[in-house]
């Protein structure tokens, strides 16, 4: 992980980019002092996770390192490093746009295709079928239709279906 | 007071328990919920994979809420962030607004203006129902209580999403609800600290780590039980609890309970009134306070 950095595969547009998509904003704020690291939760329990090096690797234009790495989705969105950082480089929503760039480059995390897949047929990330309904009857409470009409039409029009389909297609 | 009950994806089929008191418990302190049978997923996933589709899938559930004219309460602390941090950023915008609101349109007819807010049940709880009220159902004694609680973080944070009504460093609003009903809310090390869950699908043992975590100084701190106000959290402190022990070989047996859970029981209702036989830690303590009933 700690190799050489070759500078001909910086990109100083990375940043750009980022910053040009909804949470990215904020990047070039950063003056890396480390307070998100300090307060994230899933650093203290393991240093492949590291905002601030993500950050940094992200400024530097480390753009494939960052894109194709499994560690963007270590971030478990708890706000910790939002809420502390002194600069407002809006960490959380920073690692939601780097995370979209990477999905629309190709790399999105097995698990997160499989909630998208979960979502289209469901439009719930758990299916209630009869079995749930009947679980629910016994206690007493209410039963859940599932209506997952919206949700093919919905991925259709934002153009996430088109984005994940054709590694589907070549997984299958 | 009148409310769309939001449910979410994992509440209603993973925390039955939690559903159950919260209805039971909502329904004499006042609060009319309301089911509305078209809601979806809030859009929480899909936050991290495309912006676009979460926002519109968020919209999609405010609308709904909006056109029977109700504010939404939810008993998921994802499903409260992500709707209510969508709907602070379509408040806001009135420009992205018209862009979701033209896609939505197309979708299924519908449109969101604007005009509804979203909270956690528990914050309903402290701000409208309120904390008197409260107190005065308590009908059973839980001064007997060590209890432990876990805010969460998408109940606080980000927390311009929520009008900033508690403070995420040293949150107080949960201690304040478990205090009112006699028990003792008592202080361990790294209270703030999240659960894990939006990485177990990413990384199952890196996201065992935290409640592992948590778990040992919970325990050290001597609670005799959790208490939670979301079903995710739920799902890593109680359901993985055992696989915990058994990755960590060690043995809490820590009761985890939600809430809404512990109102009831301070309200007098009975054990399967608040779904406490659903709980898998069993809590001798509980039984033992809720009696016979």
């Amino acid at each position: 992980m700690y190799t050489v950095i070759d500078a001909s595969q910086m990109d100083p547009t990375f940043a750009d980019q980022i910053a040009a998509e909804p949470g990215g904003e904020h990047i070039r704020r950063c003056f890396a002092c480390g307070t998100c690291t300090a307060s994230c939760p899933v650093r203290e329990v393991t240093d492949r996770y590291n905002p601030r090096r993500i950050i940094h690797m992200a400024t530097l234009g480390l753009r494939e390192l960052v894109l194709s790495s499994d560690f963007i989705w270590l971030c478990s969105t708890c706000y910790s490093c939002h809420e502390r950082c002194p600069q407002d480089v809006r960490i959380t929503e920073l690692m939601h746009a780097i995370k979209n760039v990477a999905v629309r480059e190709g790399y999105i995390h097995p698990s997160f295709r499989m909630q998208v897949d979960l979502l289209c047929h469901h439009g719930r990330l758990y299916d209630v079928s009869e079995f749930e309904n009947e679980r629910r009857a016994e206690q007493g409470l209410p039963a859940i239709t599932e209506r997952a009409e919206d949700f093919g039409k919905i991925f259709a029009a934002t153009g996430l279906d088109a984005l994940i389909r054709p590694e589907q297609e070549g997984a299958d | 007071m009148r409310y769309a009950l939001y449910l979410g994806c994992t509440a209603p089929v993973r925390a039955m328990n939690y559903e159950l008191a919260a209805r039971n418990t909502a329904s004499r302190l006042g609060i009319e919920i309301v089911d509305i049978n078209d809601f979806g997923c809030c859009g929480f996933p899909l936050k991290s994979v495309h912006y676009e589709t979460a926002l519109l899938l968020s919209a999609r559930n405010l609308a709904q809420a909006e056109e029977q004219g109700l504010d939404i309460c939810a008993l998921c602390s994802s499903c409260t962030g992500t709707l209510a941090e969508a709907n602070h950023a379509l408040q806001d915008d009135e420009e992205l607004r018209e862009r979701v609101n033209e896609e939505l349109e197309a979708v299924n007819g519908r449109r969101y203006n604007g005009t509804i807010r979203v909270r956690h049940l528990a914050r309903i709880l402290y701000e409208d129902v309120g904390l008197e009220r409260i107190r005065e159902a308590v009908t059973v004694d839980l001064s007997s209580l060590r209890l432990a609680v876990h805010y969460g973080c998408h109940y606080l944070k980000p927390v311009e999403a929520h009008d900033r009504f508690d403070a995420p460093e040293n949150p107080h609003s949960l201690d304040q609800l478990v205090e009112t009903l006699g028990a003792n809310s008592i202080y361990y090390e790294g209270r703030e600290q999240c659960c894990g869950g939006g990485i177990l699908g990413a990384d199952e043992k890196t996201a065992l780590a935290l409640p592992h975590l948590k778990l040992e100084r919970v325990v050290a701190a001597g609670a005799d039980a959790m208490v939670v106000i979301c079903p995710f959290c739920d799902i890593m402190y109680e359901l993985q609890q055992r696989r915990i022990e058994k990755l960590y070989e060690t043995r809490y047996n820590l009761p985890i309970v939600f809430y809404p859970q512990l109102l009831g029981l301070a309200m007098g209702l009975s054990a399967d009134e608040v779904g406490l036989p659903l709980n898998r830690v069993k809590s001798k303590k509980l039984r033992e306070i809720t009696g016979a009933r």
